[in-house]
């Protein structure tokens, strides 16, 4: 049945670039998250009337995020070759594609994390700081926490732009379903190829967007 | 327990300075409950932030529980916040908390090992009477059930001194009453030192013991709850009094009377603590040979005893009239010939 409708599709091949693909969505999302929170916070907590409120750190780190949250991620990929063979030592493979996708996503969702902390009921805060909680604690135990449904619902957008960006990546080399689909689909005009791999990928994004609404739903006892 | 001296909290702004507390000297004793009454904006909110810090004055001291709070930082202040605790107006909890986590919120950030925070917490949900209810979140409660976990976490750490930002004004009247019954029962098993600020003169009537008038970043009036109700110097103070001394629309049924009966006089009596309790009017009906008609009146009960304003009007001959306000006069009781008919 399979055969018949994708008569060129080499099946361990597209689930060796299914798996390639869900490594680096993985890695990256997991990144992001680290990473975007940790950047996010700090554009919260040195903003204007808040906890370490520094204009210049905030303006510096504001610059920054806009400036690689407008990079089309295509050109940041080439921009960052040398960065690359720098740290990971080749441009090939799936983890050749790992900088590129968390310096392009991290940004993105450390503006997303920013605005889910500013929904934080002011007051919330100035409670824990009225019981004597240090900056630590409110970080972990109130500004966490608080906004954790808008980090997650942040993170499952953010996780969807990443696996397309994977196939981004892929075309450069990188490997995955987008390597595959125009490699073996486009390349050799096996349509089937390509219609494979795109289905694979919307079953991932699908799944995403389900497993994340149902955290968010899960976490939000508002 | 609580002194403060010339505070000033001044704030740059566009327009100029703008003095949100302006020289400001207050002394709160242990155990009692002093108000802090003003609109808003008279920069009572400012005031009560600077009693833990969060508000530091520009210039002049803030001392609580012998500590300097306008002078400490750090680690040291935040061990001072930990018993100068505050509830607020739209009770802050953390809606990712249940009840139990809420209230033991306070414990965790002052070290209190699990075992000893879980018995705890058990003690403050019995205390503020919110048994079984534990583990729902601040969501599926009503408001005064909030606040009540907001009290419950303030006293958590044992503090010296509670503060309450507009603590009631978020709650309907009846819920307020329930606080505020709350609040009384507190100080008096804890003995703890409360200061709250306000809007309503009715949560100051019902549990301060001493009461601030604040306009303008400034104490215009401090005195006894039962001395400012009988007698009000700043015309500020004399409408917050009226707002619970007087029945509503007093002054148009007033004004009704005095077109309707253009004989006699209508007399605002106030009665203060056992003047109260004469058997006024009947002796004014035997020893003088007039008419009384009661107009209108109220008494209200504050923490120190009872005030109350009666409303009435005299008719007969004018000598006996003058001798019958005279008699009132003499009685404990305060008259005020309301305008001649």
């Amino acid at each position: 049945m399979a055969e018949e409708f994708f008569p060129n599709v080499n099946w361990d091949r597209m689930w060796e670039a299914t798996l390639e693909t869900l490594y680096m969505s993985a890695i990256s999302v997991a990144a992001t998250f680290v990473l975007g929170a940790i950047l996010g916070l700090l554009l919260f907590l040195t903003s204007k009337g808040n906890i370490w409120e520094n204009k210049p750190v905030n303006l510096v780190l504001s610059g920054f995020v806009n400036i690689f949250r407008s990079i089309p991620f295509i050109i940041l990929i080439v921009l960052l070759i040398p960065f690359t063979k720098f740290i990971v030592g080749s441009m090939i493979g799936e983890n050749a594609a790992l900088p590129a996708l968390i310096i392009g996503s991290a940004p993105f969702y450390a503006r997303m994390v920013e605005i889910g902390l500013r929904e934080i009921d002011k007051g919330v805060i100035e409670a824990a700081k009225s019981m004597g909680a240090k900056t630590t604690t409110i970080i972990w135990k109130v500004l966490l926490p608080e906004s954790m449904p808008a980090l997650v619902s942040g993170i499952t957008v953010t996780a969807i732009a990443l696996v397309s960006y994977t196939a981004m990546a892929g075309v450069i080399g990188a490997g995955g379903l987008g390597n595959l689909a125009y490699m073996e689909g486009f390349q050799r005009s096996r349509n089937d190829v390509t219609l494979m791999a795109t289905i694979i990928i919307l079953i991932i994004v699908f799944l995403i967007q389900f497993i994340g609404d149902f955290i968010t739903r899960s976490l939000d006892k508002r | 327990m609580i002194t403060i001296k010339k505070a000033k909290k001044i704030y740059p702004s566009k327009k100029g300075e703008v003095k949100a507390v302006d020289d400001v000297n207050l002394e709160v004793k242990e155990g009692e409950i002093f108000g802090v009454i003003g609109y808003s904006g008279a920069g009572k909110s400012t005031l009560i932030r600077m009693l833990n810090g969060l508000e530091i004055p520009t210039s002049g001291s803030v001392v609580v529980a012998g500590r300097e709070v306008s002078r400490i930082k750090g680690a040291e202040l935040r061990k001072a916040r930990q018993e100068i605790s505050m509830i607020f107006q739209h009770f802050n909890l953390l809606w990712s908390r249940t009840v139990a986590e809420n209230i033991a919120f306070p414990l965790e950030i002052a070290g209190v090992p699990r075992a000893e925070r879980e018995k705890r917490v058990k003690e403050l949900i019995s205390l503020v009477g919110l048994e079984g209810r534990g583990d729902a979140y601040p969501s599926q409660l009503s408001g005064g059930q909030k606040q009540r976990v907001g009290i419950a976490r303030a006293l958590a750490n044992n503090p010296k001194v509670l503060l309450g930002d507009e603590a009631t004004s978020a709650l309907d009247p009846q819920t307020t009453d329930q606080i505020l019954d709350l609040l009384v029962d507190i100080n008096k098993r804890l003995g703890l030192t409360i200061v709250l600020i306000t809007h309503e003169m009715h949560v100051i009537r019902k549990i301060c013991h001493r009461v601030a008038v604040m306009e303008g970043g400034r104490i215009v009036e401090t005195g006894p709850v039962l001395d400012v109700f009988k007698n009000p110097q700043q015309p500020i103070t004399k409408r917050f009094v009226q707002q619970v001394t007087e029945p509503e629309e007093t002054k148009e049924t007033v004004d009704h009377l005095l077109t309707r009966y253009p004989h006699g006089r209508v007399v605002q009596l106030t009665f203060v603590g056992e003047g109260a309790e004469q058997p006024l009017i009947t002796n004014l009906i035997r020893e003088f040979p007039i008419t009384v008609n009661i107009v209108q009146g109220k008494i209200t009960q504050t923490q120190d005893g009872s005030y109350g304003t009666l409303f009435i009007h005299l008719d007969g001959e004018e000598g006996d009239l003058m001798r019958a306000i005279e008699y009132i006069g003499q009685h404990e009781v305060g008259v005020e010939v309301i305008s001649h008919g």
